[in-house]
């Protein structure tokens, strides 16, 4: 059986300071969150000094391909030395790369997913206010939820699944290219332009996506230069016997919530398809770099992609082919593994987007970033009488991105919402019940005195006199309300917490 | 061609509350142009003034 597929998303902000020249990103992104963190809502109680997190577990470096890793692949560095917090809601908010970075708690359907992403719109959206009071009058931080500055310099919004270890890593590239270069068709957040060197304004007005791009390699371990559609990172963060953790570093920051349940949930139910058995037609695409170019720039979603054994299919040919595969699976092993609910919403609406992708992509302009873009910025031609070269497209471009309520064109362009603010506002301090999450977000709340440092599979606790004690987290799926909701609730102190738990 | 085609074949029918909801008649194209209106008068208003320095100024660092 496959996995529960436990999933988050990790997304680095694009950041500005408006009203002076002088400002540097690192500084500017370590005052946002300082401000978020001191403040009642981001910051424990009256605790000025917010938790930290614990480094001891990371290893981005660790290839998933083991030897066969090129000797020249750089492993990222960790960054200790920044701002780096977890609050209460399970998540970690911090700098990373002269960018802010919030990764959501480990969620178990992409619903949640949902939730926890819009929960990190509103975090950011508190730190800006925020900060307003630490800057001088006249300054003002100012974030984008998007993934390139359009010069060349991009930043990412990573998923990340929970996968069974037994999977052979090679059955996982092939699944995973062909789904994430055909994928892009709903994900993509849109984009004026090309980034890449020669291509003009003519070729590619707009495209589907901002990190296509971006992408130089088939696989590999970078994450900052010559990106590689999958990513070998493994790091697990959970028992490393038992579990990988991909991670995905291909998708666009979504605005709209439909885009942010289609990534998540189709790719999980890919990968739990894979782990049962079920992905029967893996039609892997020859050269996959172009292909995931040519898939972006496909405005008119036709061109037929060469597939490695033999004949062509377009991206979306291969994705009804995903699909139909997907239906069959989830008849026979049951859509538990993503979700029974989040499930039988994904399929329905994956089948809705690609017939509507078919029949008239603009109706589904309140669903899919790329085509509420597009509409936007047809509209304004049409209005000013102008065409793609008019700098105020790519304003428009960017400030659909923009996370303040009163700028954000996003949040102008009638998306759907999945999930409503007050339940959005909730998880902004409030964990999800049943993943770990739970027990770490809990463990905040109510014992933050007593908490040295906590990551995604450890909490640290000071317990007085007796030395430090770890309380490891190995398992994604335990430490929910129903596993320690009791507990908890009955343990007045950290010892009451520990004894019970028998750590 | 040959494969397309048996992609194709292997896809899912849409469902009929999937073609119901395309909007055909002129009446719910005329409400959705109205409503382009009135959002392109709000992009209007809230768009950022001189564009052209308000974009250029937007460069970040690279990231992951």
């Amino acid at each position: 059986m496959a996995v529960p597929k436990i999933v988050g998303i990790e997304t680095e902000f694009g950041i500005m300071v408006r009203g002076t020249a002088d400002w540097n990103p690192v500084s500017a992104s370590s005052l946002l969150i300082n401000a978020y963190v001191g403040t009642d809502v981001g910051g424990l109680d009256d605790r000025t000094t917010p938790v930290a997190w614990d480094f001891i577990d990371e290893m981005p470096g660790a290839d998933a391909r083991d030897l066969m890793a090129p000797e020249f692949a750089l492993p990222p560095e960790v960054e200790t030395h920044l701002v780096n917090a977890v609050l209460t809601n399970g998540a970690r908010y911090y700098v990373d790369h002269a960018h802010p970075e919030l990764s959501t708690p480990e969620c178990r359907d992409a619903l949640s997913v949902v939730l926890f992403d819009r929960a990190a719109e509103l975090i950011l959206i508190d730190s800006m206010v925020a900060a307003a009071d630490a800057l001088p009058d006249g300054q003002e931080i100012v974030i984008y939820k998007d993934n390139t500055d359009r010069k060349g310099n991009a930043y990412g919004c990573h998923e990340n699944y929970l996968l069974d270890r037994n999977l052979p890593f090679g059955q996982i590239i092939n699944a995973a290219t062909t789904h994430f270069v055909t994928r892009q068709i709903y994900t993509g957040s849109g984009k004026v332009g090309s980034e890449l060197p020669g291509v003009g304004r003519k070729e590619v007005p707009y495209q589907l996506t901002q990190r296509a791009e971006h992408f130089e390699e088939e696989v590999g371990l970078e994450t900052t230069l010559k990106r590689p559609i999958v990513n070998t990172r493994d790091e697990p963060h959970a028992d490393s016997q038992k579990y990988r953790r991909l991670h995905v570093i291909v998708g666009d920051a979504n605005m709209a919530q439909v885009s942010t349940l289609m990534k998540v949930g189709t790719s999980a139910i890919v990968f739990a398809m894979l782990e049962d058995g079920a992905y029967e037609r893996p039609m892997p695409i020859e050269s996959p770099v172009e292909a995931m170019h040519a898939v972006s720039h496909d405005l008119g979603l036709s061109k037929p992609l060469d597939l490695i054994d033999g004949g062509t299919a377009t991206a979306i040919e291969i994705q009804w082919d995903l699909l139909a595969q997907a239906q069959a699976w989830a008849d026979r092993f049951g859509l538990e593994a993503v979700g029974e609910e989040c499930g039988k919403q994904v399929l329905e609406r994956w089948e809705r987007t690609l017939a509507g992708l078919e029949a008239d992509p603009d109706s589904l302009a309140g669903s899919i970033d790329w085509v509420a873009k597009k509409r936007l910025l047809e509209g304004f031609m049409d209005r000013h009488d102008c065409d793609w070269d008019d700098p105020r497209l790519r304003a428009l471009d960017l400030q659909y991105h923009d996370l303040r309520p009163a700028k954000s064109l996003a949040a102008r362009a009638g998306l759907e919402a999945l999930v409503d603010d007050d339940e959005a506002a909730v998880a902004v301090t409030e964990p999800p019940p049943d993943t770990r999450a739970y027990f770490r977000g809990r463990c905040l709340q109510k014992y933050a005195d007593s908490i040295v440092a906590a990551n995604w599979d450890s909490i640290v606790f000071d317990v007085g006199d007796d030395p430090l004690r770890r309380v490891p987290m190995l398992e994604p799926g335990r430490g929910t309300v129903d596993h320690v909701g009791t507990i908890l609730d009955e343990s007045d102190t950290v010892t009451d917490l520990l004894d019970r738990l028998g750590a | 061609m040959a494969e397309r085609e048996q992609v194709r074949r292997n896809a899912p029918k849409p469902t009929e509350e999937v073609a119901e909801e395309a909007p055909a008649s002129s009446e719910s194209g005329e409400a959705l142009k109205a409503e382009l209106d009135d959002l392109l008068d709000e992009i209007d208003d809230v768009l950022e003034t001189n564009a052209e320095d308000f974009v250029k100024s937007y460069i970040q660092k690279g990231g992951q």
